[in-house]
């Protein structure tokens, strides 16, 4: 991937050949991407793959032991102290203090930022309204449900009004309702020009990203908008497509269509198979080959790959790689 | 704009709140040492008075009859029954109904009226080395003591006339001896286990990790959590001194002021310790346990129970590595010696040496281990 100069102007991070080791272990092996501003980055990737290490060293608190990251135009390798002042950062425990109320908790933050007393009482009042806190200001943390919990964390991380905002899993243990709820906020504050930088095991707010990028063992192995990756030529190999197959008794459909030549690969998908198959496949083999163990196909419609597709795709593919290099 | 102790004001209050929140921990932290003072003041007394005799009279003449008397007036044995064979007599003392027998042959008084050396056998059980100890000098000192009497038959004076005189301590209380050396042990509990479990409650609940991506300086964020501490810890020490001058009626001879003052590095370096703690626990029933490591020396090594004398010779060195024996010596020198800063500013010295040297490698390890991890 060719990278641009970073033109600090538009852009929110950019990090070049970022290396992280401890020890003999490369944490973080040659990373580099750049977001903009305003756009809300998918950081994504399997436990222990590096997210959190990337994190760490963008916010300065782990060292680069290779590369360089500027981020806000400001060079983490120099001035980490500067960087922190400019970011929020908002971790999955939702970094509170039970035992102090929900006001304590936002007035402990806005002082840690050195904010005036003037602005602090400002920028609370604007916290409390945008994310609807105002009844629960004198309950304790600790009795909030998790969705509030995670609203009053945001709030506290948004107080010194960052520009730029890392949410590490920010909606783990969240019901469905108070994660769609944070997602319009963050397309909210998005349109305002600030900056998300977010890591996620779910495919479906990956989907919502406008930029993502997948890390593997320390390696970045995708990065680009969902739609650009999903047109990628390891995902959608040529001369392939991808259908769906509706059909009852989808297990033993599958295991019957496995053994059907011209279909690459097969996946069950809910009550459905999602399948790889040569271009010119044709669909009615597939089809009888089912009736005749019983199985009628209610439908089979060409299906665009979805994101988890794609790392699905881009995992087995860099897994051969590795193995091909230690051979 | 680089304040390098930034964050100080915040967190201070922040860890003023917690504690008042809590009430429950800190009343707990604060009668515990009470508590342990009133059981050390009014229970253990470490003189031994009275040691259960059993004794075997074969002889039963005057002479014999006086030599036992003057064991029972000595305050130091208490006999509770006479035997008539040797066998009783064992039997007694494995039975560890008596601790000390005392045989007098059936030819003592013969002996001693021809003028001819008498032999008198006590038998110790040693199994607790303090009481025998007792029992063998103070029987020694009885025998010895007879005999004087008999060589000097025209009451003449004795060549040395030793006058020992017990300073500091003339009634040789135990609470006098005990108190001031709780202070220390207490004051190190107190606020090693506070200091540690705020530190690993933040761990637990990752609001560390939230405050090491703010502008928090590291310096601004250990001294906000340790004041509010050292401030219980000071207060502690003013609740057991105020404790032990009015209940136990221990008397403070030299000046309060001066153990406040040099109490100061002692505190430093047991927040320091505590944190220490919390830079290896990452929960707080680890950090419980890792509390308690700092105790047992600081209770054996210090010569807070145990004379520093009776240390092994091997690990004596190690008692100079601990700040309680500091402490505890400007505890007991300024409370029952009236001894000044003339005479503690060594013990003084070596605490702001040790305070100095444990938050050096705490914060590099609290930096190391907790934040770049």
């Amino acid at each position: 991937m060719a990278l641009t100069p970073p033109s600090p102007a538009e852009t929110a991070i950019s990090a070049q050949h970022l290396v992280r080791r401890f020890g003999n272990f490369t944490a973080v092996n040659d990373v580099s991407f750049r977001v903009e501003k305003g756009e809300i980055f998918g950081f994504l990737g399997p436990n222990g793959s590096g997210k959190t290490t990337v994190i760490k060293m963008l916010t300065g608190l782990l060292p680069l032991s290779g590369g360089s990251a500027l981020v806000e135009g400001i060079d983490v390798r120099t001035d980490s102290e500067g960087v922190r002042e400019h970011i929020g950062y908002m971790s999955q425990n939702f970094s509170l203090y039970y035992d102090l109320t929900v006001e304590e908790n936002l007035q402990f933050y806005g002082r840690i930022y050195s904010l005036e007393a003037a602005r602090l009482k400002r920028r609370m009042e604007e916290i409390v309204q945008l994310n609807g806190l105002g009844p629960y200001l004198n309950r304790l943390a600790a009795q909030l449900s998790g969705g509030w919990k995670q609203r009053l964390a945001l709030g506290c991380a948004m107080l010194h009004e960052p520009k730029l905002l890392f949410l590490d899993e920010p909606t783990a243990g969240i019901d469905p309702v108070a994660r769609r709820q944070l997602w319009d906020l963050l397309f909210e504050l998005s349109g305002h020009g600030i900056t998300f930088f977010v890591t996620t095991h779910y495919m479906d707010e990956a989907e919502r990203c406008s930029h993502v990028a997948y890390i593997y063992y320390g390696k970045l192995i995708a990065d680009g908008t969902p739609d650009s990756l999903r047109q990628l030529p390891d995902v959608q190999p040529q001369g392939t497509m991808r259908v769906e197959i509706t059909a009852p008794e989808v297990t033993r459909a599958l295991r019957i269509a496995r053994h059907i030549p011209g279909i690459r690969s097969a996946t069950i998908f809910g009550q459905s198979i999602h399948a790889l198959v040569e271009e010119h496949f044709d669909l009615d083999v597939l089809r009888n080959q089912l009736l005749k163990e019983g199985i009628s196909v209610s439908e089979i419609r060409p299906l665009a790959p979805s994101l988890e597709d794609v790392f699905v795709e881009l995992t087995y593919k860099h897994q051969s790689l590795l193995e091909a290099a230690s051979d | 704009m680089t304040n390098l102790f930034r964050g100080f004001g915040a967190v201070f209050y922040k860890e003023a709140l917690h504690v008042r929140r809590d009430a429950g921990t800190l009343f707990f932290s604060l009668t515990m040492p009470l508590l342990q003072m009133f059981l050390l003041g009014f229970a253990i007394d470490t003189n031994i008075r009275q040691i259960n005799t059993v004794a075997y009279n074969a002889d039963g003449r005057r002479e014999s009859r006086e030599l036992l008397d003057r064991f029972k007036n000595s305050d130091s044995f208490h006999i509770i029954r006479y035997v008539e064979n040797d066998h009783d007599l064992n039997d007694m003392i494995i039975a560890g109904k008596a601790r000390v027998g005392i045989k007098i042959p059936v030819d003592f008084s013969d002996r001693l009226l021809r003028g001819m050396s008498a032999q008198v056998l006590v038998l110790i059980d040693g199994s607790d080395s303090s009481v025998a100890g007792q029992a063998i000098n103070v029987s020694t000192a009885i025998g010895l003591d007879e005999s004087l009497r008999r060589v000097l038959q025209d009451r003449a004076a004795f060549a040395v006339d030793m006058r020992p005189k017990l300073l500091f301590n003339p009634d040789s209380r135990s609470p006098n001896f005990f108190l001031p050396g709780l202070t220390a042990i207490m004051l190190l509990n107190v606020t090693t286990f506070l200091t540690a479990f705020s530190i690993v409650r933040e761990k637990e609940r990752g609001t560390l990790e939230q405050l090491f991506v703010t502008p928090v300086r590291p310096f601004g964020l250990l001294l906000g959590k340790l004041l509010p501490y050292l401030g219980i810890g000071f207060f502690e020490l003013c609740l057991i001194l105020f404790f032990m001058r009015f209940v136990f009626l221990v008397p403070i001879h030299g000046n309060v002021f001066l153990l406040a003052l040099l109490s100061l590095p002692y505190l430093f370096a047991a927040l320091s310790l505590g944190i220490l703690i919390s830079s290896k626990a990452s929960s707080q029933a680890e950090a419980m346990q890792l509390a308690f490591l700092p105790i047992l020396p600081s209770v054996f090594f210090s010569g807070y129970i145990f004379p520093r004398e009776t240390i092994p010779a091997m690990l004596y060195p190690l008692s100079y590595l601990i700040p309680a024996t500091y402490f505890i010596n400007i505890t007991r020198g300024i409370i029952l010696r009236g001894a000044g800063l003339v005479h503690l500013w060594t013990d003084g010295l070596a605490l702001c040496i040790l305070g100095a040297t444990l938050l050096t490698i705490a914060a590099r390890r609290f930096r190391n281990k907790v934040i770049m991890a």
